[in-house]
């Protein structure tokens, strides 16, 4: 592979290496909160794969300005569902991190290995 | 305008809007009877719709008036109709058949947040179904799954909260896959919509980018529907979620996520994915099977009633995408009509455990002995939705079995093997139903402590309303085991549509 096609693509590579980022931290931690946090990591990935795909070089907000003629705009849609899916991430983590208070009252730990000699 | 053509937006509309009501209304038992309300009004939505889907039409909706592509629409067909059924009727099931027990396992004054989840559960599960559009999909599976989430934790047992716990992690990945998926697709054809989406990929089919597409819709669908080894959150989730969350899950859940995943690979990619066949074959085919064996095989060493039939869904699923995986249309509306019958039986079963969970505190098998004599409608109807579970003929479990083991046949020898595995599986079941209803009939029952309060008490027939519901549910496992009509239209104009795009 070339430098120019590594650079060419270079915030996907960036996706792809949060994602196993934050995909090995959900496997590999055994505390809880970092399980979380590596869920987190994961999901802002594919924000990133989304925005990406929708910046065009030079592109402007996609409003209408009086005087401009053609302006090149970048494709509003994945950031609009990008939005929904930043909402849908913020809403799993804070269950998730009620879940772990929850767990930590009942348990009073948050180790998964603690955890499962625990029952 | 006439209400009946916005019937597929108040279908999901309904649940959503009364979700935040329930918890403002005073005094709070009146939650359960708005939940009811909406419920049953939701099924009897589903209903009508299902009328007219039979009757020929496909109900279209735009949403705003903004027309498809450019807007989101909604489209109710025979599959999404006989889903909708199933959902709306495993809620309205569950919510009625579960009165006394949501009073047992539920604290009064979280009731009306209880219910306010259960809403959101439906409205997610239904708007899954009632759009044709990729990324509304992902909102409503998350809505769906945020809810349920909430649901499985307000179980008793403190190891509800780790079973939720590991079904959030994996539930989420499953989703997010999902959501990469449908990524690539927008990369590539700049839709959202389904049918768009089928129109526009052919033109690109050469890129790598759709196969990987495929895939990650596939898996992440796959981890959401507990496809055998990605099923590991389930049994734990349904054993220690509140009975009545159980009864809903396990008859829908799952079987919603088969849904997506079979549109999505049919509708949309099998025009343009050279690996749609192999797909199907190499990768969702022998992971059904095994799903199959194994499955049944860990059922029938079960301990706990519960975990049992948890595990039993387990292999449900790989009949499911067994038939499917098939890629013809027998094979498919086998498992369209097995996801009926399932359902029915599932839920019967379910909700007899809810009602023996109202007289023993201690759910394993053994600790049950003799329970047919002070409760013999319950053990009455758990011995019916067993039936169903295996195929005996004369229940609703046996059409669909039928139906797959005739499809299974036309493959040849092949076929035949797999037969056998059905078979095998079906022999398992016998052994693991049969375990408990020999417990449940024929031990001398063994005097427990059932009360918290540590005095003995008699044992008696669960609370009439539930027995009630519980005994409906598995009359109709027998009226659908005899009379399979409604269903099966459904299931074969739904296994039509899905053969028909491959044209």
């Amino acid at each position: 592979m070339t430098l120019d096609a590594f650079l060419g693509h270079f915030n996907y590579w960036v996706f792809a290496i949060l994602l196993m980022i934050g995909f090995y931290a959900v496997i590999a931690k055994g505390n809880l909160i970092k399980k979380l946090v590596g869920l987190s990591i994961f999901q802002s990935a594919v924000f990133l794969m989304y925005i990406s795909m929708s910046k065009v070089e030079g592109g402007t907000a996609p409003i209408l300005q009086a005087g401009a003629v053609d302006p090149i705009y970048s494709n509003p849609l994945p950031q609009v569902l990008i939005l929904t899916a930043i909402v849908v991430g913020v809403a799993t983590l804070s269950l998730g991190l009620a879940i772990v208070v929850r767990i930590n009252e009942r348990y009073g730990s948050i180790e998964e290995r603690e955890l499962l000699d625990a029952d | 305008m006439d209400i009946e053509s916005h019937l597929p937006i108040l279908q999901v509309i309904i649940p959503l809007l009364f979700s935040p009501l329930v918890v403002l209304l005073q005094p709070r038992g009146l939650a359960w009877v708005a939940t009811t309300a909406v419920c049953i009004l939701s099924f009897a939505i589903a209903i009508n719709m299902a009328i007219l889907v039979l009757g020929g039409q496909t109900l279209e909706y735009e949403l705003g008036g903004w027309q498809p592509p450019f807007g989101i629409a909604l489209r109710i067909d025979a599959i999404s109709s006989l889903l909708l059924l199933i959902v709306t009727g495993a809620a309205t099931a569950a919510v009625l058949g579960c009165r006394e027990s949501l009073n047992q396992q539920i604290e009064s004054h979280r009731q009306p947040l209880f219910f306010a989840a259960w809403l959101l559960l439906l409205a997610g599960l239904v708007g899954m179904v009632v759009t044709a559009d990729a990324f509304n999909i992902f909102v409503f599976m998350e809505i769906s799954s945020l809810a349920g989430y909430i649901l499985i934790a307000g179980g008793p047992d403190r190891r509800a909260l780790l079973a939720v716990f590991k079904y959030l992690i994996m539930g989420t990945i499953g989703a997010t896959f999902y959501l990469i998926g449908v990524g690539l697709v927008y990369m590539m054809t700049g839709t959202l919509n389904l049918d768009d989406m089928a129109r526009l990929l052919p033109g690109v089919a050469d890129q790598t980018t759709i196969p990987f597409a495929a895939a990650f819709i596939t898996v992440g669908l796959a981890l959401k529907a507990a496809m055998f080894p990605l099923h590991v959150w389930l049994p734990n989730a349904y054993t220690h979620a509140p009975h009545a969350v159980t009864v809903f899950m396990a008859a829908c859940g799952t079987k919603v996520a088969v849904y997506v995943l079979l549109r999505f690979d049919f509708v949309v990619f099998q025009s343009a994915d050279l690996y749609h066949g192999l797909q199907f074959s190499l990768f969702l085919m022998p992971f059904a099977l095994l799903g199959i064996v194994v499955a049944s095989a860990v059922a029938m060493f079960e301990g706990q009633i519960k975990r049992m039939l948890a595990f039993s869904s387990v292999a449900q699923v790989g009949y499911i995408l067994l038939g499917a995986s098939l890629l013809t249309q027998d094979g498919l509306t086998a498992s369209f009509a097995h996801m009926f019958n399932h359902a029915l039986a599932k839920s019967t079963l379910f909700l007899s455990i809810a009602c023996l969970g109202m007289r023993f505190m201690d759910l394993r098998i053994d600790q049950l002995s003799g329970a047919a004599k002070s409760m013999p409608f319950t053990a009455a109807a758990f011995l019916i939705g067993g039936l169903s579970l295996i195929g005996v003929p004369g229940t609703a479990g046996f059409i669909s079995k039928w139906l797959l083991i005739e499809a299974l046949m036309e493959q040849g020898e092949q076929g035949l093997l797999m037969v056998g595995i059905v078979l095998l599986s079906s022999l398992m079941a016998v052994v693991y139903i049969w375990r408990t209803v020999e417990v449940l009939y024929f031990r001398t029952p063994v005097q427990q402590d059932t009360t918290q309060q540590g005095s003995e008490v008699v044992l008696s027939e669960a609370p009439a309303l539930m027995v009630g519901v519980t005994l409906l549910m598995a009359a109709l496992n027998i009226v659908f085991g005899v009379m399979p009509d409604v269903p099966l239209s459904l299931a074969e104009a739904a296994a039509e549509i899905l053969s028909g795009a491959r044209q």
